[in-house]
C-alpha cells in the first residue's frame, strides 16, 4: 500500500519511539504538520528554531533519548544552526528534520532556500538530503542509529516538499547496515591490563571524567573504581554529575575555573586516567605543561580524540562502561588472587590524599556574602543547592553564570546539569530548562542565567507558559556581560567597552507580559523567601537576583597559560 | 572531505577522484604533508566520516604513483627542434601544434614530471595543467 511522505515519516518516529518533537512550521512543511496531530507523538511548538534545538538538545541530555526538531526550509534551517554546532560539540544525539524546496528547484535560489546540507556539513555528525519518497524509512532509520550510537552527534535530514508529498510503499528496514560504521566499544584486553598495571604502581593517580562517562552511563562503575582503588576523582564541565560532588574522593571541576585543589593534583600526579573526555583547551591550558611528571591514560569511544592535543601511554578506544568494568574486573582478580593488597593500594595513596586535603584547606571556594550588602551570585546558587536539596535538574547559560552554577552547585546525579559546554551558546539555558522539564516532569528544573544570556531566548516563556511548565530561571543579574566585563577588568585595566547592558526590561514585568510569574530579590534576606515562593507554584517563574556588579569567577587561569598558574582573588 | 581538511587546517598537496570497479564506490588519491602525529589526526579523521569506506595510508610502503600532465610550450623556429629532441627523450608525446605552441602530454612518477618541467622552463611555458597523483599498492605475489 502506497502512503504519503509525510506519513512515512511520522510513522518512522513511532517506530523509533519518539514521543516528542520540538518544531516550527512553515511553508514546505505544511503537509507534515497536517498529519502530526493525528499521531500520538507531543509536538512543542517553539518560538524560535534555535530554542528547538536546544530544547532537544537538553531532552536527549536529561532522559538519554535522541531529541528530535521539525523546522521549515531557508531561514527555519539557519536557524538552526547555532544548536546543532552546539549539539555537536558537546556529543548530544539530536535529529533535525529541515523541509527543502522541491527537487526540481534545489539550486536555483528559490524562496526560502538554502544549502543546509552543505552549511551544517563541518557541524553534523552526518546529515542527508532525501530525493526520493522510496528513500525516508532507509534514511530516517540510518539517521537514528547515527546520532545514537559510537559518539552521539546531531544528524540532519532535509526533506524537499515534493519528497514529503509524494507516495511510496513503507517499509521500515529492521537491521542497519552501514559497512563504513563500526565503532569499536569493546576495551582491547591488553590495554587493559596494561593500564590495570599502570594504576596499581602509581602513588599518585587522578581520574579525570567527562561527558562520555554520564553518555556511557557509567557512574556507578566510575564511583567502584574510585573506591576500590582509592583514587581522587575530578570532571569537566560535562561530567559534572558523572561523580557524586559530595564524595570524600572528590576535588572539584577542572580547568580555567576549576578548584585550586583539582588544578593542583592534575599537575602533581604521577597517572592521569581520562575517561569518556576529550583534553579541551580549557582544562589543559598550556600542553606543554599539563601533568608534566604524569603517564596517561585515555579511554574514549572516539578515535580521533585520542593524541588530538595531548599524547597518552595507554590509549583504550571503547565504550566507557565496558572499560571501566573491564578494569574493575582486572582488580577484583588482583584482590582475590591477593597479587595486590587492599591495606597497600590504602597506604600507597594516603600521603596523596593527604596532600589534596591540604590545598582544599588553602584554598576552598570562596566568596564572602555580608548581611547588609549586595546579594552576591554564589550565595544565590547555594541557596538554590539548599532549598532543592541538591535534586534539582540545573541548566546554564553562558558566561559567569555558568561557572557559578558549576562550581556551588554539588551534583550527585548524572543527567542533572545541562549546559552548552563545548560551544558556550549565550541563550541555551531557557530553552534547555524547557527540554529537560518534559523529559523529567517529576522534576525541578532550574535555568540559571545570566541577563545578557536571558535575553537571547526570552521569547521561550511564550513555551513554558503555553505548556505549563514549571521550570524556574534565576537570573544573575549584574547588569553586565559578566565573563567579558571580568577580563576587561582583570588584563584591560577595567576599560569597559560593549559590556555594559543596564539598558534592559524590568524582567519582572517583562515575565509578567508573558503570563508567567515575576519574582526579584534586591537584598541577601530576600533571596530564600522568593526562591520559596517560586519553588512553591506550578507556573514558570522568572526571578530577578540583583547582584554584586563587579564580582568575577575564582580561581581564573588566563587562557594559554598553564593550569597550576591561578588567580585566586 | 575538502572541508575536513580546511576546517582542521591540513593541506592537500594533490588530489584525483574517480570511480572504481564498483560504480557505488570512488577512490580518492590524496597528497599530503606533515608530522606523524598529524598524519594520525588526518587519516583517524578522514575514516570517520560516514561516507568512508577504508583509509589506507600508502606511506613508506612501496606502491606505484603516476601523475598526468599537459604543458603548453612555446615553440618557435629556434627552439622548435630542442623542445621535440626532450620531448623523445622523455619518450611524451605532442598532443597539439600550432605556429607559437606545442602542447605535450607527459605521464610518469613525480620525478619524471619535475625534470621535463625543469627541462621545458628556459623555452618557455605557457600554461600547465596536472591531473593529481594516482597510486596503487605494489603486488607482493
Amino acid at each position: 500500500m502506497e502512503i504519503k511522505g509525510a506519513s512515512i515519516l511520522l510513522e518512522c518516529l513511532a517506530r523509533e519511539g519518539v514521543e516528542v518533537i520540538f518544531g516550527y512550521p512553515g511553508g514546505v512543511i505544511t503537509d507534515i504538520y497536517d498529519q502530526l496531530p493525528r499521531t500520538n507523538i507531543r509536538h512543542i511548538l517553539v518560538r524560535h528554531e534555535q530554542a528547538a534545538v536546544h530544547a532537544a538538545d537538553a531532552y536527549a541530555r536529561a532522559s538519554g533519548k535522541v531529541g528530535v526538531v521539525l523546522v521549515t526550509s531557508g531561514p527555519g534551517a539557519t536557524n538552526t544552526v547555532t544548536g546543532i554546532a552546539s549539539a555537536f560539540m558537546d556529543s548530544v544525539p539530536v535529529v533535525v528534520f529541515t523541509g527543502q524546496v522541491p527537487t526540481g528547484a534545489i539550486g536555483n535560489d528559490a524562496f526560502q532556500e538554502v544549502d543546509i546540507v552543505g552549511i551544517t556539513r563541518p557541524c553534523t555528525k552526518h546529515n542527508y538530503l532525501i530525493k526520493k519518497t522510496a528513500d525516508i524509512a532507509l534514511t530516517v532509520r540510518h539517521a537514528f542509529h547515527l546520532a545514537s550510537t559510537g559518539r552521539p552527534g546531531p544528524v540532519l535530514v532535509d526533506l524537499p516538499k515534493d519528497v514529503i508529498a509524494g507516495v511510496s510503499e513503507f517499509k521500515y528496514p529492521r537491521k542497519v547496515v552501514l559497512p563504513s560504521y563500526k565503532p569499536n566499544y569493546e576495551a582491547h584486553a591488553g590495554q587493559i591490563k596494561k593500564a590495570a598495571e599502570l594504576i596499581i604502581n602509581s602513588r599518585k593517580p587522578v581520574i579525570y571524567a567527562g561527558g562520555g562517562v554520564i553518555m556511557s552511563e557509567a557512574h556507578q562503575e566510575l564511583k567502584d573504581l574510585a573506591e576500590l582503588m582509592r583514587i581522587p576523582v575530578t570532571t569537566t564541565l560535562m561530567g559534572l554529575g558523572g561523580f557524586p560532588g559530595t564524595h570524600e574522593l572528590w576535588l572539584g571541576m577542572l580547568g580555567m575555573h576549576g578548584t585550586y585543589r583539582a588544578n593542583m593534583a592534575v599537575a602533581a600526579c604521577d597517572l592521569l586516567i581520562a575517561i569518556g573526555a576529550r583534553f579541551d583547551d580549557r582544562v589543559t591550558g598550556k600542553t606543554d605543561e599539563f601533568c608534566p611528571e604524569a603517564k596517561l591514560i585515555h579511554i574514549d569511544i572516539d578515535p580521533t580524540s585520542i593524541k588530538k592535543t595531548v599524547q597518552v601511554n595507554v590509549p583504550i578506544v571503547a565504550d566507557c562502561r565496558n572499560a571501566l568494568i573491564k578494569l574493575l574486573r582486572e582488580f577484583n582478580e588482583g584482590f582475590e588472587n591477593k597479587t595486590i593488597s587492599k591495606s597497600a593500594v590504602k597506604a600507597d595513596h594516603k600521603a596523596w590524599l593527604k596532600q589534596i586535603a591540604g590545598w582544599r584547606e588553602t584554598y576552598p571556594l570562596s566568596y564572602e556574602q555580608e548581611d547588609n550588602g549586595p546579594i552576591k551570585p554564589q550565595f544565590v546558587v547555594e541557596e538554590i543547592y539548599r532549598l532543592t536539596k541538591g535534586k534539582a535538574i540545573i541548566t546554564t547559560e553562558v558566561g559567569q553564570n555558568q561557572m557559578w552554577a558549576a562550581q556551588y552547585y554539588h551534583f550527585t546525579r548524572p543527567r542533572t546539569f545541562i549546559t552548552s559546554g563545548g560551544l558556550g551558546v549565550m541563550g541555551f539555558g531557557l530553552p534547555a530548562a524547557i527540554g529537560a522539564q518534559i523529559a523529567q516532569p517529576d522534576s525541578i528544573v532550574i535555568d540559571i542565567a545570566g541577563d545578557g544570556s536571558i535575553q537571547m531566548n526570552i521569547q521561550e516563556l511564550a513555551t513554558a507558559v503555553e505548556n505549563k511548565l514549571p521550570v524556574k530561571v534565576a537570573i544573575l543579574n549584574n547588569q553586565y556581560l559578566g565573563m567579558v566585563r571580568q577580563f576587561q577588568q582583570i588584563f584591560y585595566d577595567k576599560r569597559y567597552f560593549g559590556t555594559d547592558i543596564a539598558c534592559a526590561p524590568d524582567f519582572v514585568k517583562l515575565a509578567e507580559a508573558y503570563g508567567a510569574v515575576g519574582l526579584r530579590a534586591e537584598k541577601p534576606g530576600e533571596v530564600a523567601p522568593v526562591l520559596t515562593e517560586a519553588l512553591a507554584t506550578d507556573r514558570p517563574v522568572l526571578i530577578d537576583f540583583r547582584i554584586e556588579r563587579e564580582e568575577c569567577v575564582y580561581p581564573m587561569v588566563a587562557a594559554g597559560e598553564a593550569m597550576t598558574k591561578m588567580l585566586l582573588a | 572531505m575538502a572541508s575536513l581538511f580546511s576546517g582542521r587546517g591540513f593541506n592537500i598537496a594533490s588530489l584525483s577522484v574517480g570511480e572504481t570497479i564498483d560504480p557505488a564506490v570512488s577512490r580518492i588519491t590524496l597528497e599530503t604533508i606533515g608530522s606523524p602525529p598529524i598524519i594520525e589526526q588526518i587519516i583517524k579523521q578522514l575514516r570517520k566520516l560516514i561516507n568512508v569506506i577504508k583509509v589506507v595510508d600508502l606511506t613508506g610502503t612501496e606502491f606505484v604513483e603516476r601523475e598526468m600532465m599537459l604543458i603548453k610550450v612555446r615553440a618557435e623556429a629556434s627552439s622548435r627542434a630542442e623542445v621535440l629532441r626532450i620531448v623523445d627523450i622523455f619518450r611524451c608525446k605532442v598532443v597539439d601544434v600550432s605556429t607559437s605552441f606545442y602542447t605535450i602530454e607527459v605521464t610518469g612518477s613525480e620525478s619524471k614530471i619535475s625534470a621535463i618541467l625543469e627541462l621545458l622552463a628556459p623555452l618557455g611555458v605557457e600554461e600547465v595543467v596536472r591531473t593529481g597523483k594516482v597510486a596503487i599498492a605494489r603486488s607482493k605475489k
